[in-house]
C-alpha cells in the first residue's frame, strides 16, 4: 500500500505543479483587466445590478436565455417589482428577456447588432466586463474604449461615469518605430455619481451578469455543501465498513 | 417467503444461469489480496461509465441537434429543466474524470506489467476501448455548437485532409459538408448517442471477460494461480465479492467526493473542463485566436506540433497513440512489476511520465517552443522504442512464489 501511496503523491505533485503552470499561463491577461470583485451571492448587489441593467443596457441589449420570472425566486423580488422596475412596456414577467430594439435594424445604425448579453459573464469573464465598462475616454473623433478599440457602443453610462480623457505616451514597438498609445485616462468632467460610487455601480452590474449567465450558481453551491457533507460521512461509514470486512485479511 | 424465494430461484436458474454468473465472476471470482490504490481506477471507470450513460439519456431527452437549435437548448438545459444544470455538469465533469481514472488505470499497469503473458489480450481491449473513448469525448465537444465545439472540430476533422490523395474528399465525406455544419452536428449527436456508447460498453463487457479468464494481476506481478488450496482456490485470492465490492465503495465515496466538489463547486475547472469560448455560439465567420484542444487530448496535440509537415505530423501523432498496443511485446523483462526490476526501467518509466505530462502543457499553449516539443515527443518515443532494450539488459530481482502480508 505505502509504495503505491507514494507513487501517487508524487504523480498528484507533478499534476499539481503543471496545472500551476498551465493555468498561469492560461491566465495572461489580454491588456491588463482589474479585478472586478463582483460577488454574486450579494443579493442586494444583484438586485442594483438588475435595475441597472434594465435601465442601462436593455435598450439595445438582450439576455434572451434568461426569463424576468426566475428573479422571483433566485433574487427574492415579487412578481410585481419585477413587472414595475425590470419588465418594459410590453413585455410579460414570464417572457425572456428580449430588448425592444429591432435586431436587424440595429446592426444598421450601429454597424453591428448589439450582442446578446446572456452568456458574456462567462465568456469574457467579469473583470472583462467590469474593466471595459470602466474604460471609456472621448476623443474628438468620439468615444473610444482601452479594452475594446472602436467599440460600436457609445458609452452608455457617461452620465454617471462623466467624461474620461485619454493621456498619450509615445511608445516604441517592436519594429523600432514610435506610435502614441493611451497611456491612462484622466477624468475631465465629473458624472453624477462619484469614482468609487460609480466603481460599485459597474460591479452590481458586473454581479447581475454573473447571476444571469448561471442562474443555477446560487442553488448549485447552497446545495453542494450538503452534497459534499453527505458524501463525507458516506466515504467515512464505507471506510469503517472496509476495515470490518478485511480485519481477517489484514493478518 | 424463503422457500418461495428459493424455488423462484431455482426456477430461474435452470433457464438462465444468473447464480453461475454471479459466482464465476463476483463471488467466487478469486482476485490478489494485495490490490493496492492503484487497483480502485478500473472500478471507477465502470462509475464513471454508468454515469455518463445514465446523464447522457437524460441530456437527450431536451437537447436539440441541429446548427440552429443545439446551443439554446443546452441553455435550456441549464437553466429551465429541471435539475438540468446538475445533470449538465455531471456529465461534462464526468468527460474530463474519465480520462483522469483512464490514465491513471493506464500507468497502473504499465507499473506493474499488467500487459505481458497471459494478459496481452486484456491490454488490446483497453487500448481499443480508450481510442473509441478519444473518438466519443471529441464528438460529445462538438455538440453543444460553441465557438470551441465548432472550430476544435474544424481543426481535428481537417487533419484528415493530410492524407494523399484523398484528403480533401474523406475531410468532406466525414463533414457532410464543405464546411463543419449542421450536417456534421447531427451526424455526430448519432455517433455519440448510440454507435460509440454501444461499441464502449461491448468492450467493456470484454475486457472484462479476458480479464476475468486469465485473472486479476497485483502489484508483486505474483501468479497467484500457482498456488491453490485443496479446493482448488488461490492461496493468495480472496472472493471478489464482498472483499473487494466492500473496498471499492470506499474507493466509489472518494472519488465522489472529489467529483463533487468539481460539480457543484468548480464546473469550469478553470477553463479546462468548460472552455469559456464555449459559451459563445459557434459561428462561422469568427475564429477564436486559439483553438486548444481539451485537456486530455493535449499531449497528442502537442505531438502533432513538433513536426513541421502535416502528412508525417498526422501520422507520429497517430502512431503515438497506437504504439500502445504493441507494449505486451516490446516488454522483454521477465518480470512483471516494477518492484522486481531495476532502475533503467523505474527511470524510464518516471522520465516517460513527466514527458506526457509536459507534452500535455506544451499542447496547452499558444507559444511552445519548437525545441521543447521536439525533445519531448523525441522521449515519448524512445521510452516505447527502447524498451526491448533495457528491459531485456536490465537485472531483475526473483519473484517470490507467495504474495508477501505485508
Amino acid at each position: 500500500m505505502n509504495r503505491g501511496l507514494l507513487t501517487l503523491k508524487c504523480l498528484i505533485v507533478s499534476l499539481a505543479l503543471s496545472f500551476a503552470v498551465v493555468s498561469s499561463v492560461g491566465a495572461a491577461p489580454k491588456g491588463n483587466l482589474d479585478a472586478s470583485g463582483a460577488n454574486v451571492f450579494d443579493l442586494a448587489s444583484v438586485q442594483r445590478g438588475a435595475a441597472l441593467f434594465a435601465n442601462y443596457c436593455m435598450a439595445c441589449h438582450s439576455a434572451k436565455y434568461m426569463r424576468y420570472k426566475r428573479m422571483e425566486e433566485d433574487l427574492d423580488l415579487t412578481e410585481d417589482q419585477i413587472q414595475e422596475f425590470l419588465v418594459p412596456a410590453g413585455l410579460e414577467v414570464s417572457d425572456y428577456m428580449i430588448s425592444s430594439m429591432p435586431y436587424e435594424a440595429s446592426a444598421e445604425w450601429f454597424g453591428k447588432s448589439p450582442p446578446d448579453l446572456s452568456l458574456t459573464a462567462r465568456s469574457r469573464g467579469p473583470d472583462w466586463i467590469y474593466t471595459f465598462l470602466r474604460s471609456y475616454y472621448l476623443t474628438e473623433d468620439g468615444w473610444n474604449n482601452t479594452v475594446l478599440a472602436n467599440p460600436a457602443m457609445p458609452h452608455v453610462l457617461w452620465e454617471l461615469q462623466g467624461i474620461q480623457r485619454p493621456v498619450m505616451e509615445m511608445v516604441e514597438d517592436e519594429t523600432g518605430a514610435m506610435e502614441v498609445k493611451v497611456a491612462s485616462l484622466e477624468l475631465d468632467q465629473p458624472g453624477t455619481l462619484s469614482p468609487s460610487a460609480y466603481d460599485d455601480a459597474i460591479r452590481d452590474i458586473v454581479a447581475f451578469m454573473q447571476y444571469i449567465a448561471e442562474p443555477a450558481v446560487l442553488k448549485r453551491q447552497r446545495l453542494g455543501i450538503w452534497v459534499l457533507l453527505f458524501l463525507a460521512l458516506f466515504t467515512f461509514l464505507s471506510y469503517l465498513l472496509y476495515h470490518e470486512y478485511w480485519k481477517d485479511i489484514k493478518k | 417467503m424463503n422457500q418461495l424465494m428459493n424455488s423462484i430461484g431455482n426456477w430461474v436458474d435452470e433457464r438462465l444461469p444468473v447464480s453461475d454468473f454471479w459466482k464465476k465472476h463476483i463471488s467466487e471470482y478469486y482476485a490478489p489480496k494485495n490490490f493496492n490504490l492503484w487497483y480502485f481506477f478500473g472500478s471507477l471507470s465502470m462509475l464513471v461509465l454508468a454515469n455518463q450513460l445514465l446523464t447522457g439519456i437524460f441530456l437527450t431527452m431536451h437537447y436539440k441537434p441541429g446548427a440552429e437549435t443545439a446551443f439554446a437548448s443546452v441553455e435550456y438545459i441549464m437553466r429551465d429543466v429541471e435539475w438540468g444544470w446538475l445533470i449538465r455538469y455531471m456529465h461534462s465533469t464526468g468527460a474530463s474524470l474519465f480520462f483522469v481514472v483512464v490514465y491513471l488505470h493506464m500507468f497502473r499497469a504499465l507499473m506493474y506489467g499488467s500487459y505481458q503473458k497471459p494478459r496481452e489480450i486484456v491490454w488490446i481491449l483497453g487500448v481499443t476501448i480508450y481510442l473509441v473513448l478519444m473518438a466519443e469525448s471529441f464528438m460529445g465537444y462538438v455538440l453543444p455548437w460553441g465557438q470551441m465545439s465548432y472550430w476544435g472540430a474544424q481543426v481535428i476533422i481537417s487533419l484528415f485532409g493530410a492524407v494523399p490523395y484523398i484528403g480533401e474528399a474523406l475531410v468532406e465525406w466525414i463533414r457532410g459538408d464543405y464546411f463543419v455544419a449542421d450536417a456534421t452536428l447531427n451526424r455526430f449527436f448519432a455517433l455519440h448517442v448510440v454507435a460509440l456508447p454501444l461499441v464502449l460498453v461491448g468492450l467493456v463487457v470484454l475486457h472484462l471477460a479476458a480479464l476475468h479468464e486469465v485473472g486479476s494481476n497485483n502489484p508483486e506481478g505474483v501468479d497467484i494461480k500457482a498456488k491453490k488450496d485443496s479446493a482448488g482456490r488461490p492461496l493468495d485470492g480472496i472472493p471478489f465479492h464482498p472483499y473487494y465490492t466492500i473496498k471499492d465503495i470506499f474507493g466509489v465515496g472518494v472519488f465522489l467526493t472529489l467529483a463533487a466538489f468539481i460539480v457543484f463547486f468548480a464546473p469550469e475547472f478553470g477553463g479546462k473542463f468548460l472552455k469559456p469560448d464555449n459559451f459563445v455560439q459557434a459561428n462561422s465567420l469568427v475564429t477564436p485566436d486559439h483553438i486548444p484542444p481539451v485537456w486530455y487530448f493535449t499531449p497528442f496535440y502537442a505531438i502533432l506540433q513538433a513536426v513541421p509537415d502535416k502528412l508525417m505530423g498526422v501520422i507520429l501523432m497517430g502512431v503515438s497513440v497506437l504504439i500502445l498496443y504493441i507494449v505486451p511485446w516490446l516488454d522483454r523483462s521477465p518480470v512483471r512489476s516494477l518492484r522486481y526490476r531495476s532502475w533503467p526501467s523505474k527511470v524510464a518509466l518516471a522520465i516517460f511520465v513527466i514527458a506526457f505530462i509536459r507534452l500535455g502543457m506544451l499542447g496547452l499553449s499558444q507559444d511552445s517552443s519548437t525545441f521543447e516539443l521536439r525533445l519531448w515527443t523525441f522521449v515519448y518515443f524512445a521510452f516505447f522504442i527502447l524498451m526491448p532494450i533495457w528491459t531485456r539488459l536490465e537485472a531483475t530481482k526473483p519473484v517470490p512464489e507467495r504474495v508477501s502480508s505485508s
